[in-house]
């Protein structure tokens, strides 16, 4: 198991200087001088465009500024956005609990519902639910998220008024966010109704993030599920006149759960590309939001800082998956 | 109902359906989140909106709903005979606000003046790059080089000396970036380590003061109990609930979330025009989209090929297709709710008959050319492309072929600044300060060729008329300079005017005395909400 768990940690760093290569090259290959575009129609003269290039770092060559970016890194240092001047780290870890609750309660949701639909379409395979379940999965995975979350705010916020547009919690309650998780913090805060507001708040955009995973989930956990109930081992519980919840629950679901894990390690990548859509919408304030201006903005050390951290907590998530994996089925702990 | 009740704990609903609660809270939702709280540090309007509108005030105030300049925290001012010399009478009694860090112990007075603009001026002053800003508009409006020093003749008067008369200067200091912050807070911020408090907890004299923010969700506001303009602001709180996206903004205005909301999709105006829960308001925006040709460039060079390819367009049809009813032709370089508008200029008829024949007679045939499309959208051109599209079409039907080209947004800029630039340039402006030496000296004087002057042009009889408008300081003599001016750049033709935005601002219809501000800020110090 340690000799496992070093081999992944040492592939974890080669990517982290990899990610950080990328995120650096990745801003300053669109094109549009960071200068120019913050000047917009205005303009500015020739002196002033020299000072800011001085000021930024920008008459340095490409490699010396990589060099400075890298060993800033490694020493914890993400630099300061330009337009805010704050320090990136600051600003990702005042915004990132926001999407890491949304894409905890979606990842909840999508597991949750994913998994028993995959198994009971699998058990019933060929009839009506197993064939409603397969459509609603296909349209669920192709659905665009804007226009989806759009139609679930007119319907439910709007006609219905059930829930709220959009937002974190009531603008009525008005309390310190000491963990920066809303549920807590409501609860911490001791405001009667708070808690539920904070609930009401998450519904929506918990659906609209949760629809795609959760059609990745229930279609794998059907598949897996139908190739290990033709096994021959299921054949011999059958046969042995094992109870069928026994049979599906331990014996076959047990199995089918490492191709799910897979599948719900690989989604984490997916859902924060679609918490940046969802924040959007919902004016939910994450680090997607935040990262889309920066881009546009070309705040180079947002981009290229929030790049590097997204992508180090995705590299976590699915380390975090090769050592359950490891947990589950021990083949993968000795193969090599 | 019970069950609506119970749901929409978002609470905004039931405070503006029920009872009347003794603090009257205005809801804005707000289009994204500021840069920071400082104003001169930045140059966005939703920065502006967070910071300048609400928390600060200036020597100087655009009267809101027009870009008239009207006393602000000086009460009144007089400009030496050689317009060299401006002096400023400071108004009494003004508090700054306080917060947890901070009381002021003494009233506003010539050291926070001093203080505000010696900070984005002097390059050694400690504040000069305690923030490590850089003072954006301060510059590009010239500052540093126009204001030669500021001097404190008491503790009430301050005076400011020009290195050359220049009549717009105090429309300048009504400006965002020239608004006053205290600084005794400055001080006690730096003593305390912390000077970036500035530009995050902000301190000023503004209706509202500032009580907290949250990235990308909420910033809250409380009355200013001791503002100094009697009676306002007149609601007691005031949130901005921060919402992207303007579908979203729509539907939390309809569903009662908040109370008034700006940047509607143009798609949205007749629904909401025709919803009851809704009013929408509009003014006509400071600024103008044009098309500038090259004039240094044949046969561009000839006043009449310019004015043979305006009158092959039709206007009429791009604010239909392109602006979708939110925007209304231009005549003129310069808005008609800036002062000294000439609306007696007539504007080239559409005649693409008339327009083949002025060709012809010039000699000009097989003519090809570039129209270069903007890759952004803005509030003067929501869709460049569409409507270069439009002009190619146009164009085509009096035998000009047109070739669309476009660039990313920087690198477009850049290259139609250059003097041998190949093609007509779709661009606008948007005002700063509502003078209209800011339109017709920055966008078409001789100064600006090579750089903000697209058209590279440079017109003498033009430049003669706006530079003796700078130095003039008569209001009434300035007007009738620059009618003249605009009448000299109609029949020079350097731009084909194309349009300008028309602003929509829905609400609630008990929102009262709201008012579309010219200069694109959104304020609210003079509204109320009906019981």
């Amino acid at each position: 198991m340690l000799r496992f768990f070093i081999s992944r940690l040492s592939t974890f760093f080669v990517t982290f200087v990899g990610v950080t290569l990328i995120s650096f090259a990745f801003i300053r290959v669109i094109p549009g001088d960071p200068i120019i575009v913050m000047a917009g129609e205005r303009g500015m003269s020739q002196e002033r465009y020299e000072e800011l290039t001085r000021q930024y770092g920008f008459d340095q060559p490409v490699l010396t500024q990589f060099w400075d970016y890298l060993t800033g890194v490694l020493q914890g240092d993400l630099g300061q956005s330009f337009v805010t001047k704050k320090p990136v780290w600051d600003e990702f870890f005042a915004l990132f609990p926001a999407t890491l609750e949304l894409s905890l309660c979606a990842i909840i949701l999508a597991i949750a519902l994913g998994i028993p639909a995959g198994v009971i379409a699998a058990v019933n395979r060929g009839k009506f639910f197993d064939r409603a379940l397969m459509s609603s999965a296909l349209v669920g995975y192709s659905m665009p998220i804007f226009w989806w979350a759009l139609l679930l705010i007119i319907v439910f916020s709007g006609n219905l008024g059930w829930t709220p547009v959009s937002g974190r919690m009531g603008l009525l309650y008005y309390f310190p966010t000491p963990t920066g998780f809303m549920l807590i913090d409501s609860l911490l805060s001791g405001q009667s109704g708070a808690f539920v507001s904070a609930v009401q708040h998450l519904i929506l955009p918990t659906i609209v993030l949760a629809t795609i995973p959760l059609a990745v989930i229930a279609r794998q956990t059907r598949s897996a599920m139908l190739e290990v109930l033709s096994e021959d081992y299921i054949r011999t519980a059958r046969a042995k006149g094992l109870k069928p919840w026994r049979i599906n629950g331990l014996h076959a679901l047990r199995n089918a759960m490492i191709p799910v894990i897979t599948v719900i390690g690989l989604s984490v990548g997916t859902l924060l590309a679609g918490a940046i859509l969802t924040e959007t919408i919902f004016s939910w304030p994450g680090i997607g939001k935040w990262m889309v201006d920066s881009i546009f903005r070309r705040d180079y050390p947002v981009v290229q800082g929030g790049l590097l951290l997204v992508a180090v907590v995705v590299m976590i998530v699915n380390l975090i998956v090769d050592m359950l994996y490891g947990l589950i089925n021990p083949r993968i702990r000795t193969r090599k | 109902m019970t069950l609506k009740r119970l749901m929409v704990s978002a609470g905004i609903a039931a405070m503006l359906a029920g009872s009347a609660a003794a603090q009257q809270t205005l809801v804005y939702c707000s289009e994204g989140s500021p840069e920071g709280f400082d104003p001169a540090l930045f140059t966005s309007g939703t920065t502006f909106d967070a910071s300048s509108h609400p928390v600060y005030n200036r020597l100087a105030e655009f009267k809101t709903g027009t870009t008239e300049v009207v006393p602000g925290l000086a009460e009144s001012w007089e400009a030496s005979e050689d317009g060299l010399e401006y002096t400023f009478h400071l108004r009494p009694g003004v508090k700054f606000h306080s917060n947890d860090n901070f009381t002021p112990s003494r009233d506003f007075n010539a050291d926070d003046v001093i203080f505000s603009f010696e900070r984005q001026r002097l390059e050694d002053h400690p504040f000069h790059s305690a923030s490590g800003g850089s003072w954006e508009y301060f510059q590009s409006m010239s500052m540093p080089d126009l204001i030669s020093s500021v001097e404190k003749v008491d503790d009430m008067t301050v005076k400011f000396v020009l290195s050359r008369p220049e009549a717009p200067f105090i429309a300048n200091l009504a400006m965002d970036f020239a608004s006053i912050l205290s600084a005794e807070y400055a001080d006690a911020m730096m003593e305390a380590g912390t000077p970036e408090m500035l530009n995050q907890a902000p301190v000023g004299t503004g209706p509202f003061s500032f009580v907290a923010y949250q990235k990308d969700a909420v910033i809250r506001y409380a009355k200013n109990p001791d503002y100094w303009a009697d009676g306002l602001p007149k609601v007691d709180n005031l949130v901005f609930a921060i919402t992207p996206d303007a579908s979203v903004r729509y539907q939390k205005l309809q569903a009662g979330e908040c109370h008034i909301m700006p940047y509607p999709n143009p798609a949205d105006i007749q629904a909401m025009q025709d919803d009851e829960a809704v009013t929408v308001a509009q003014q006509e925006g400071l600024n103008v989209g044009y098309l500038a040709y090259n004039t240094t460039v044949a046969p561009f060079d000839n006043p009449k090929v310019r004015k043979a390819l305006n009158m092959a367009i039709d206007k009429q049809a791009i604010i239909d297709v392109v602006f979708q009813g939110s925007g209304q032709i231009a005549k003129n370089p310069i808005p008609p709710t800036m002062w000294s508008y000439n609306d007696a200029v007539e504007d080239d008829a559409f005649d693409p008959e008339a327009a083949k024949e002025m060709l012809e007679a010039e000699g000009v045939s097989d003519l090809s050319m570039k129209i270069w499309a903007m890759p952004v959208q803005r509030p003067y051109n929501p869709n460049a492309r569409r409507m270069a599209e439009l002009m190619q079409a146009d164009f085509g039907k009096i035998g000009v072929d047109v070739e669309i080209v476009s660039y990313e947004w920087g690198e477009y800029l850049e290259r139609s600044r250059a003097l041998d630039r190949d093609g007509a340039v779709l661009l606008g402006w948007t005002g700063d300060n509502g003078d209209p030496d800011n339109f017709l000296a920055v966008l078409l004087g001789c100064d600006g060729v090579e750089a903000s002057n697209r058209a590279q042009w440079c017109n003498q009889p033009f430049e003669d008329l706006i530079q003796e408008a700078k130095t003039v300081t008569d209001p009434a003599e300035r007007t009738r300079l620059y009618e003249e001016a605009q009448v000299v750049f109609k029949e020079q033709a350097p731009w084909a005017t194309i349009a300008h935005s028309v602003v929509f601002m829905p609400m609630r219809p008990e929102v009262e005395g709201y008012k579309v501000h010219p200069l694109g800020g959104h304020i609210f110090t003079d509204v109320s909400l009906a019981e």
